[in-house]
């Protein structure tokens, strides 16, 4: 009976385990290894699961697209464990309660893919929200810590109110709040004009939104991503994005198919703003952490063009390009890790000067990284646009694949800078970096190598993404 | 049976990076040694190319397939054929060339230099043999990377990294557009067809409707013509050959430049034959105003690397004509051109590079009375200067009589013009020799230069040769070009029916 959700169960009382744990232990350590040890325990569940269908009286539902989804949070969250293990020992400021809250924000992130059901969505949101919130306060001594903290638990509690509204305005007008049965609901009665139901669409369209980090609901992105902890930063930019992301598709694919015509014109504005202003702010950061906030709202757009474009290559598109956005930013943010120290914390991107020939193989990691967001062939970020915007110019929306285009040149030219600095100047200052545990080395190592191969060997990946929608519509 | 010989001298200098990489980045001897071995293979394996080609066919050669990326139709798809058998040998000796004319010249990061030169070598083949528009497209962009490190991080200390950036934003932003243009003529593939595939040979077969080839040809032609560099999409070309270093200057304007005219003669002509022809008049217009006005600005440099980069505008303005003319003679010149410019140029820069490494300058009033301390370098300088002038008995004076005689028989008025280049060109390229070369020995440093090594003599002869080759006996390079520039005039008036 529990069955489908037994990752989730393995996950929580890991989670719940290393609370109890830590009052015990004096060696914390041992409780990164064991959420960690979670985690994988859960991923196999997770991946050997055979039953599809409704579960929970129609609450919950297992299809291909969860257990991508499930296999892309998990993954994100070891990678993120491992570089926490590296992190936390750094700052030293190394506590139970951090891996317990990163296991409760996956529980959240898996939750809400496997939503069939408007509040499950929410309540998947909420868990993961809190505990993001507090994760993001985590160095409490950090001034600009408790700041981001403060200001995505104020935002986001604010943003997550417009999504409620959306959803109470949804039972209004349908009298369910079960995804399937708004969207028979809609075709039956005929509602595709109902302004309560365009108004709740409206709401839960700013509601995710704001997670996904589109224009105009971004501005919290880069403050909060600066300061919060760098591994926090990581997973926030990845594992989040791509929650929203699967919650955003689930319910606008299940519940308003029909009323497709109204959505698809606001994503494009939305879409076009959300590359446009994240590409051109980028290039005015001076921290990089700020600058890859940026970067990561305009990867948001480009995100949207698939769902614009719709169809089988649109959606499956995005799947491929979260997939391979996520191992590139965590290698990304795993390098701005390894740069700093507690003492020197090196976010300055002109810190960054002379890296390339200081320390040679975080230097070709960072720049496959940034090749790879800039979208330059052969490597996973070019695949993953290309397929997107495949997708849009199949479907018709030339101009958008050309804006898309264009801001991906702006793009090059931020994380060009990066290379540049690495390459090409001499290092303005002392660079001392902390000492490298197998843990960094290892996130380097997995991060980079499937960053280029996914690019090189791409069909694997776009078969799994492809199978993934089978089940979706 | 091919032997997979295309794919054998692309990626043998991938080989090559992945034995460099072993090598202790202080025995710069080893790495240039080995880098040396590798390019040089790298050209005596091309040679079967040249001597096994069927002169007589206009099909692809020694063609190489496997699927690569099913879901899309993408395949590693290579082959040469009249066209490109010349650029891409043309590639494999200047490559070989350039290694040994940078061995005194690169002391700073030899390893990493060395394997961006190979990674380049590998992307320069790979665009002449793609046959699958993705797989051209990716060797495309690549090849963008190590250009780009090569004058950012080895070129002269002044503009080198506003030269390298500006080199790879305005050449990606042309390539992004064709990106655009690719996915649209790939989905019309498939709604004619209903096969999804990237294939450039089945796309050949197609008829496009003229309004939706305008569109495309003008996404291919703005790419291409930013390579070239066509008027006014040149002004990226003078900051980055300045600034890069010798080595990145002659293979940029031995190599790279070829990839716009190649470009519009592998995709833009054959794919878009209307529109092809419609744009004539543009096209002849802008290199005829390259030619003069790369000419005009090319006198008035006072620094000579500057001027035979605005040189190479002028040169390649020709080029653009004699495709253009849709006549045998017309684009087998500017097919030779392309090849001689390669030579010219090419040697121009290293030539000018031998002057920069003995006196770390390269302003032209510095100079002065050179002759008389060099005299063997004197007599290469000269040769390749009446080579890039177009002095008959030399190669560059085959290149462009056939140009003008082509243009000639297309339109009378454009040829008269375009013939004046030709006196701009002796103005300017024998105002700098005389300037530099000639006269008395005004600066006191220059009495104590010394003449070429032997290593640079190598370096320069292979080029040498080939330019009185060519000049003196053009037949086997032209003969092997004529059956695929007849094969493409003959589709590109076929396919050119369809109008409005």
């Amino acid at each position: 009976m529990l069955q489908p959700i037994i990752p989730e169960l393995i996950i929580l009382i890991t989670a719940l385990s290393i609370l109890l744990l830590d009052l015990v232990l004096k060696e914390k350590d041992i409780l990164g290894y064991l959420s960690l040890f979670g985690v994988l325990v859960a991923l196999l569940f997770a991946v050997s699961t055979t039953q599809y269908g409704s579960f929970f009286s129609s609450m919950l539902v297992i299809d291909p697209f969860v257990i991508f989804f499930d296999l892309l949070f998990l993954l994100a969250v070891s990678i993120t464990i491992l570089l926490s293990l590296h992190y936390l020992a750094v700052e030293e400021k190394v506590h139970g309660e951090y891996y317990s809250l990163l296991l409760l924000a996956t529980l959240g992130m898996m939750l809400m893919v496997k939503a069939s059901d408007l509040i499950i969505v929410f309540l998947g949101i909420e868990t993961l929200s809190l505990a993001i919130y507090i994760l993001a306060g985590y160095l409490r001594e950090e001034v600009k810590s408790n700041e981001s903290a403060m200001k995505y638990f104020l935002l986001g509690a604010f943003s997550t109110a417009f999504l409620l509204y959306g959803i109470a305005l949804i039972y209004g007008a349908t009298g369910s709040t079960n995804l399937n049965t708004i969207a028979s609901y809609i075709s039956q009665e005929n509602l595709l004009t109902n302004p309560l139901l365009l108004v709740a669409m409206g709401l839960i369209l700013i509601g995710f939104g704001f997670k996904v980090s589109m224009v105009p609901f971004h501005m919290w992105t880069p403050d909060v991503y600066e300061g919060a902890p760098t591994s926090i930063t990581a997973f926030m930019s990845v594992g989040v994005k791509a929650a929203a992301f699967s919650a955003f598709l689930r319910v606008f694919l299940s519940s308003f198919p029909s009323l497709r015509a109204n959505w698809v014109e606001i994503l494009w504005i939305l879409s076009v703003l959300t590359m446009t202003v994240g590409n051109i702010i980028a290039i005015s950061q001076e921290n990089i952490k700020r600058m890859l906030a940026y970067s990561s709202i305009a990867h948001a757009g480009y995100l949207l063009i698939g769902m614009i474009a719709g169809g089988e290559l649109g959606i499956s598109g995005m799947l491929y390009y979260l997939l391979a956005y996520t191992l590139m930013n965590l290698g990304a943010f795993g390098v701005v890790i390894a740069y700093g120290t507690k003492q020197q914390e090196n976010v300055l991107i002109k810190d960054y000067g002379g890296m390339g020939f200081k320390y040679p193989l975080l230097g070709f990691c960072m720049s496959v990284f940034m090749f790879s967001l800039a979208g330059i062939p052969p490597l996973s970020g070019f695949v993953g646009k290309f397929y997107l915007f495949s997708s849009a110019i199949k479907e018709g929306y030339i101009w958008l694949t050309i804006i898309g285009v264009l801001n991906s040149l702006i793009s090059v030219y931020y994380y060009l800078r990066i290379t540049v600095l690495m390459y090409m100047r001499e290092p303005e200052k002392e660079v001392t970096l902390s000492l490298a545990s197998p843990a960094l080395a290892t996130v380097l190592t997995i991060t980079t190598f499937f960053t280029v191969q996914m690019g090189i060997f791409p069909s694997a990946y776009l078969e799994l993404a492809r199978a993934s929608i089978q089940m979706l519509r | 049976m091919n032997y997979l010989i295309l794919s054998t001298i692309t990626f043998l200098p991938i080989l090559g990076v992945v034995i460099l990489l072993f090598i202790d980045k202080e025995n710069h001897r080893l790495l240039k040694g080995i880098t040396l071995i590798i390019t040089i293979i790298d050209l005596i394996l091309s040679l079967p190319l040249f001597f096994s080609f069927d002169g007589s066919s206009s099909a692809m050669q020694f063609v190489e397939k496997v699927l690569w990326i099913e879901q899309y139709g993408i395949s590693y798809h290579v082959g040469i054929d009249g066209i490109s058998l010349f650029l891409v040998l043309l590639t494999t000796l200047l490559s070989a060339i350039s290694v040994l004319a940078c061995w005194a010249d690169i002391q700073k990061r030899v390893k990493e230099f060395m394997i961006c030169l190979l990674f380049l070598e590998t992307g320069m083949i790979g665009v002449f043999i793609s046959l699958d528009l993705f797989l051209f497209y990716c060797f495309w962009e690549v090849m963008l990377i190590p250009m780009y490190l090569l004058i950012g991080i080895w070129g002269s200390p002044a503009r080198r990294i506003y030269a390298a950036i500006k080199f790879f934003l305005y050449t990606m932003f042309g390539s992004l557009l064709m990106l655009v243009a690719i996915l649209v003529l790939y989905f019309y593939n498939f709604k004619i067809t209903g096969i999804y595939t990237f294939n450039l040979l089945d796309f050949y077969k197609l008829t496009i409707p003229y309004h939706i080839q305008i569109w495309l040809f003008m996404a291919f032609a703005l790419a291409f013509a930013i390579k070239v560099p066509m008027f006014p999409f040149h002004t990226w070309l003078p900051d980055a050959h300045t600034e890069a270093p010798t080595v990145g200057s002659v293979l940029l304007a031995a190599v790279l430049l070829k990839m716009g005219t190649y470009g519009f003669l592998r995709f833009n002509l054959p794919l878009f034959p209307s529109a092809s022809l419609d744009f004539i008049p543009i096209i002849s217009i802008l290199a005829i105003i390259g030619i003069i006005y790369g000419a005009l600005v090319a006198m008035v440099q006072k620094d000579v690397k500057r001027l035979v980069a605005f040189s190479s505008v002028s040169h390649l303005g020709f080029v653009m004509l004699g495709i253009f003319t849709f006549t045998i003679q017309g684009m087998s010149g500017g097919i030779l051109q392309m090849l001689n410019h390669g030579f010219s140029t090419g040697a121009l820069f290293l030539i000018v590079g031998m002057l920069y490494e003995r006196r770390h300058t390269r302003l032209i009033e510095e100079f002065g009375g050179i002759s008389k301390v060099m005299p063997i370098y004197a007599t290469f300088f000269m040769i390749v200067t009446l080579s890039s002038i177009g002095l008959p008995g030399l190669n560059g004076f085959v290149g462009e009589f056939l140009i003008l005689l082509g243009t000639f028989k297309a339109n009378t008025t454009y040829a008269v013009l375009a013939a004046t280049g030709v006196i701009l060109s002796a103005v300017y390229m024998l105002w700098m020799f005389q300037q530099v070369m000639f006269g008395e020995i005004t600066k006191e440093e220059n009495r104590k230069l010394k003449d070429l090594s032997l290593r640079e003599i190598i370096v320069l002869i292979p080029i040498i040769l080939f330019i009185i080759q060519i000049g003196v006996y053009p037949k086997p390079f032209l003969s092997r070009m004529e059956p695929t520039v007849k094969n493409l005039i003959t589709h590109v008036y076929n396919k050119a029916d369809v109008r409005r």
